[in-house]
């Protein structure tokens, strides 16, 4: 389209090349002729046009210019430029006139040709040159946008997506492999030269780092199957070794001291089968060993463990008179402590039979009271009062307040002694009797405390069955005696302690019982204390409770928590009760001006009676009627003016006695309220809820804050982004490609 | 009686410690919503006292570098090393600079005349510079050694004035504009290709970096010329109200461009609808000189004649942070760092500064607590955004007295216009003055 446009708008001078086939340097040749004629021909008309000018200004009728642009320009507009010989119309006789000179063309386009010129018909007009221009641009501005528009899916992903991570086509995170560092990368300062020089010289790896060539040798040293082999050996060798260790531990563990004899016998014998041996052998070794034993002795002599001012020793000497084997026994020692005094190596083998035997001994005469610690030496710390060893007696309930006399004491001493099978078997065996009389007496005398005691139960699991069962055991003992004492106690000493009790069980249900119940004590410390009304509810369902835990099966299956120990009065005891005390006493005296409940109450009566509907009086005296001093309006006038106004919604905290609910706006919070709706919602319970989810730590897991906390853009520190590339168009491609796939494949 | 009651602590070392070193340490929480009551009221307190923090800690400017004895009138970040910038002042002068040491490593005297344009080559071994001169130069990164002079690799003399410059991703290919645009390959002296839409002069000319073949440059008769390097004509061309200056294309988004407008405001389009801009962003006081996407194609800065600079979130109206400082003047080039860590600007008085992209982000390695804890505040604030408190305090700037007063006078003009515009409206028959939105109102043609 465009050469033939090109060529019909100035056919004369620019293309002929496009007209003719063939013969190019023919045509070179002509075109040089034609210039230098056409030099002279346009000097003439260039004469005759200002001839022509001169004239057509003389008949007054002035051409219109065009007018030129004064700016230096490279390219001058098409509209300022007139071609010469514009106006003249042109023949196609014109064009291919030339065509007869032209020998060299050949005879078909010639009469081509000249079938053009017979027939008439006139070609249809080209298209200007902007409206060509703009179709060409429209099309190619068509396909770019399509071209362009491939990347939708890929934009509009990345701009939805919860987390972009750049630079975007990151390899994998982590140090990499060092051949795909190394690749493309030479040594050049001359530093790296030298550790390069180095490393080759030393056999290092330069281009394939996985292995060194000492490495490589290593591996080919062993081969697979032996190291196999060798490590299956090592595995027995160890196992052997522990087993031998086992073994040794357990031996070292028994008890029985002629098996100790048997075994020392038995490596003397073997000592001194050596020790002949390494006489002939190694004199030098067997002089060295000598010496040792020489060492030993004498440290032996000068523990002075042979004389006989050693607590047994006295006692056997006691003993000696009426006893033969204490007789002997102490013989054995002075003998020993002869053979000690003279400077013999034979002497060494009695010693250490001596020492065998002495050892085992010595550690079961230690009494278990070497572990308690000293009673009274600190009186402020409460874990040295106790005695570990001792089994603390306990009393479940307080009915059955014991105190226990020093006999008792005495005979749980006693009681200390016995092996633990004894009291294992004691303890099953009293364990149901005593439950059961226990229960019976708690359950008859104050119900509310049992039930208190089994809810504490099911917290303390802390407790170690170990101290259970020696409480039940002290009990079990003690449950004659405390029958006995339930009778002997006055009424008033009970009902003191059930009311001690009471007071500290139910502290820890409610702060508020507990402060009516302080109320009450302090008024009447001996009077049996009822409790308030509103408890009266809680009570039955207390009683309800009770019933239920008297059931044998429950009570056979659970094991007593609170664990209480009767104790001889005690300084930390009563230390305990006077801090308990104190706080209490700390807070009476902080708020003793003030009363703040009733400060609380009178609050609330006044902030409801605000609220409360009015009467207001409307009435104007004097209007309609006389006025003045000592006039009163008329009865009908009040009766019709007095408006009540309207009363208010129900109270919100009207059930609440311990709150005050305000429904005043308060002007300080709405400061920070969000008053209109957002833009993105559309209605004000999504924005509500979008607030409502917390975000942080403290109400989250760490997964769920990590999840939540994500930033959405992450970029590597130092790491250059580079933009997108054509890469990510394919990628997406193929993964649209494929979830399309297993679409289908679902379909199917 | 005395009676005493004792609770055994029970600590199970399962439930604390944890079984390797590499496990993370045990901390047994209980979540039940009963025991952290009040979330809302909590985190609303964090949100603001994060937003307060926020405001203090930002402190944007790093540093400024200076050595140019002439306005600096373009930059050129390098494509291969982030701490590299190059800089071309109004007398000819080109300077490389390192940017971690903040000092001049080297300098040449490129043009006579401004620089007008400059550009890395995608490898980063070269850069071209074209000037005032009527010269296009390919300059070595690397400084001459001794004893070497420092000559340009190549030079091409052209006929015209060249106004821009910009080199194809990774082709290597140039295009330059001046009184047309050309598309030159390295090798040759001529231009492979020139566009011309009229006559006219144009003022830059960009490539698009996701889409290489395409480019669109800004002409001085208030045009948006889109071209397709493959074709031989121009693609389309928008007219708008006022000339544009620069553009810039989304890095990330191949088909979305913004320019500075002679109008104070920026204008984001897609290049297939170029009809009407997608959105208009507005605040600055002054003509819009330059404009640089983030790497990450989620914001973009600008350069105003009105001495500050602004960041805009790409698909929002008006800025989300604005730098200026007492001594810089009219801001005539920018550029935002590959690593989107910092902004870097050129100014009339001769001064390139270095920015913080975030005011208040900390700078350097953060541990992990802390880049946990700064991601946590980020999503407070967003959280809470609408909240009136944390908006204000989070939108609060400090700007110089004549900007402020500026901008209060614009937002009175712009008033008064829109409310003469609804009494127009009022007052004549319904229908004969359409209600033209502000994204249409700047657009006069769109010539295909």
């Amino acid at each position: 389209l465009f050469t033939r446009s090109s060529l019909e708008k100035n056919p004369s001078a620019e293309n002929p090349d496009m007209l003719y086939d063939g013969g190019e340097d023919e045509l070179v040749g002509a075109d040089a002729d034609m210039s230098s004629e056409e030099e002279e021909d346009g000097y003439d008309e260039r004469k005759r046009q200002k001839l022509l000018e001169a004239i057509s200004a003389l008949g007054g009728k002035r051409k219109k210019t065009l007018g030129e642009r004064s700016e230096a320009a490279v390219q001058m507009s098409e509209f300022t430029v007139n071609a010469e010989g514009e106006g003249d119309k042109i023949e196609l006789s014109d064009l291919i006139g030339s065509m007869a000179k032209t020998p060299g063309l050949s005879g078909k386009t010639k009469k081509r040709l000249k079938n053009m010129e017979h027939s008439r018909k006139a070609i249809d007009c080209p298209l200007s040159k902007q409206e060509s221009e703009r179709i060409q641009r429209d099309l190619a501005f068509q396909k770019v946008s399509k071209e362009v528009s491939h990347w939708n899916s890929v934009i509009t992903q990345n701009q939805r997506a919860e987390q972009l991570v750049f630079p975007l086509n990151q390899g994998p995170s982590g140090p990499q492999p060092m051949e795909r560092v190394v690749v493309g990368w030479k040594a050049q300062t001359p530093l790296e030269q030298e550790v390069f020089s180095l490393l080759s010289a030393n056999k290092q790896p330069i281009n394939d780092p996985i292995l060194t060539p000492t490495e490589e040798a290593s591996m080919k040293a062993m081969s697979l199957e032996e190291a196999k082999i060798r490590r299956a050996e090592l595995q027995k060798a160890r196992a052997l070794q522990s087993y031998y260790e086992a073994k040794a531990r357990r031996q070292r563990k028994i008890k029985s001291k002629k098996y100790h004899k048997v075994q020392n016998k038995a490596k003397r014998k073997d000592f001194l089968k050596q020790f002949d041996e390494m006489v002939k052998k190694d004199p030098a070794a067997a002089l060295e060993e000598l010496n040792k034993m020489e060492l030993a002795r004498m440290q032996e002599r000068m523990s002075l463990k042979h004389q006989n001012s050693g607590k047994w020793a006295k006692s056997k000497a006691i003993m000696a008179k009426y006893d033969e084997e204490a007789r002997t026994a102490i013989q054995q020692q002075l003998e020993v402590n002869k053979n000690l005094t003279q400077k013999v190596v034979t002497s060494l083998n009695n010693e250490e039979e001596e020492e065998e035997e002495e050892r085992p001994g010595d550690a079961e005469v230690l009494p278990d009271f070497v572990n308690d610690a000293e009673q009274g030496l600190d009186f402020s710390n409460p874990w040295l009062s106790g005695t570990l060893s001792q089994d603390p007696a306990e009393e479940t309930s307080d009915a059955v307040t014991v105190t226990v006399s020093a006999e008792e004491n005495v005979a749980e001493e006693e009681e200390v002694e016995e092996t633990e099978e004894e009291a294992l078997l004691r303890e099953f065996d009293s364990r149901r009797k005593l439950r059961q009389a226990q229960e019976a007496e708690t359950a008859a005398a104050i119900p509310v405390v049992v039930v208190v005691e089994e809810e504490e139960e099911d917290d303390d699991n802390d407790a170690s069955d170990k101290e259970a069962t020696g409480l039940l055991r002290g009990l079990a003992e003690g449950c004659g005696e405390a029958d006995q004492a339930a009778d002997t106690d006055t009424s008033a000493q009970l009902e003191e302690g059930l009311r001690i009790r009471d007071v500290e069980d139910v502290e820890l249900l409610t702060q508020e019982e507990v402060e009516l119940e302080e109320e009450t004590t302090d008024k009447a410390p001996v009077k049996l204390q009822h409790p308030p009304a509103t408890e009266s509810f809680q009570n039955a369902g207390k009683t309800r409770k009770v019933k239920k835990g008297i059931e044998l099966k429950q009570v056979l299956t659970k094991d007593t928590q609170a664990i209480q120990v009767p104790f001889t009065p005690t300084v930390e005891d009563t230390e305990d009760a006077a801090g308990k005390l104190d706080q209490r006493g700390l807070i009476k005296e902080a708020f003793a001006g003030d009363d703040i409940i009733s400060d609380f109450l009178k609050d609330k009566k006044k902030q409801e009676d605000a609220g409360k509907a009015k009467v207001v009086d409307l009435t104007l005296p004097g209007w309609g009627e006389w006025g003045g001093g000592g006039l009163k309006p008329s009865r009908r006038k009040c009766r019709r003016f007095r408006i009540k106004t309207a009363p208010p919604p129900p109270r919100k905290d009207q059930h609440l006695p311990g709150v005050i609910i305000s429904e005043k706006r308060n002007s300080s919070i709405s400061l920070h309220q969000v008053n209109t709706l957002p833009f993105p919602f559309e209605s004000p319970s999504t924005f509500e809820n979008t607030i409502r989810s917390p975000l942080g730590r403290t109400w989250n897991t760490e997964c769920t804050v990590k999840k939540v906390t994500k930033p959405k853009v992450v970029t590597r520190l130092g790491a250059i982004i580079k933009p997108m590339t054509r890469e990510e168009l394919v990628k997406d491609r193929k993964q649209a490609g494929n979830s399309r796939l297993q679409e289908l494949k679902l379909v199917k | 009686r005395y009676q005493m009651k004792v609770k055994v602590l029970s600590r199970n070392p399962d439930d604390y410690v944890r079984e390797t070193k590499l496990d993370i340490q045990r901390v047994p929480r209980n979540y039940d919503p009963s025991l952290h009551p009040f979330e809302v009221s909590r985190e609303y307190t964090r949100a603001l006292n994060a937003t307060k923090l926020e405001r203090v800690f930002a402190k944007p400017f790093v540093a400024s570098l200076d050595g140019h004895r002439d306005g600096v009138n373009c930059m050129a970040k390098h494509t291969e090393s982030l701490s590299t910038l190059l800089s071309g002042s109004c007398d000819g002068e080109v300077k490389v600079w390192n940017l971690s040491k903040h000092e001049c490593v080297r300098t040449l005297q490129a043009h006579e005349g401004f620089v007008r344009g400059m550009v890395v080559r995608f490898c980063g071994t070269s850069f071209f510079t074209v000037g005032d001169d009527k010269t296009i130069k390919q300059w070595k990164m690397e400084s001459p050694g001794y004893g070497e002079e420092e000559e340009p690799l190549n030079t091409i003399l052209g006929k015209t004035v060249y106004t821009g410059l910009d080199h194809h991703q990774n082709d290597p290919v140039f295009a330059t504009c001046g009184q047309q645009v050309d598309i030159w390959d390295e090798q040759r002296s001529s231009p492979i290709r020139s566009f011309t839409w009229g006559v006219d002069s144009f003022s830059s000319v960009r490539f698009n970096p996701v889409e290489t073949e395409l480019l669109a440059s800004c002409a001085s008769d208030r045009s948006i010329v889109l071209y397709d390097m493959r074709e031989s004509t121009p693609l389309k061309k928008v007219i708008m109200s006022m000339r544009s200056n620069t553009l810039c294309w989304n890095p990330m988004e191949a088909y979305y461009f913004t320019c500075a407008n002679e109008d104070y405001n920026l204008y984001t389009y897609d290049m297939r609808y170029l009809t009407s801009p997608i959105i208009v962003h507005m605040d600055h006081v002054s003509a819009v000189l330059d404009v640089d996407y983030a790497p990450t194609g989620k914001e973009f800065v600008s350069a105003s004649f009105d001495k500050t600079l602004r960041i805009f979130a790409k698909d929002s109206g008006h800025s989300r942070s604005v730098y200026h400082t007492k001594r810089m003047q009219h801001v005539i080039c920018i550029k935002w760092s590959a690593d989107n860590k910092y902004i870097l600007s050129g100014s009339d008085e001769m001064n390139i500064r270095l920015w913080k992209a975030n005011a208040a982000e900390k700078l350097g390695v953060l541990a992990p607590r802390e880049r946990e804890a700064a991601s946590y505040s980020q999503k407070l604030k967003e959280k809470f955004q609408h909240h009136p408190q944390i908006r204000r305090i989070a939108r609060h700037r400090h700007l110089p007295k004549n900007i402020y007063h500026q901008t209060k006078e614009l937002r009175i003009m712009k008033e008064a216009r829109r409310r003469k515009e609804r009494n127009l409206r009022k007052h004549s028959k319904p229908g004969s003055v359409p209600m033209v939105s502000e994204k249409e109102k700047h657009v006069v043609t769109v010539v295909k």
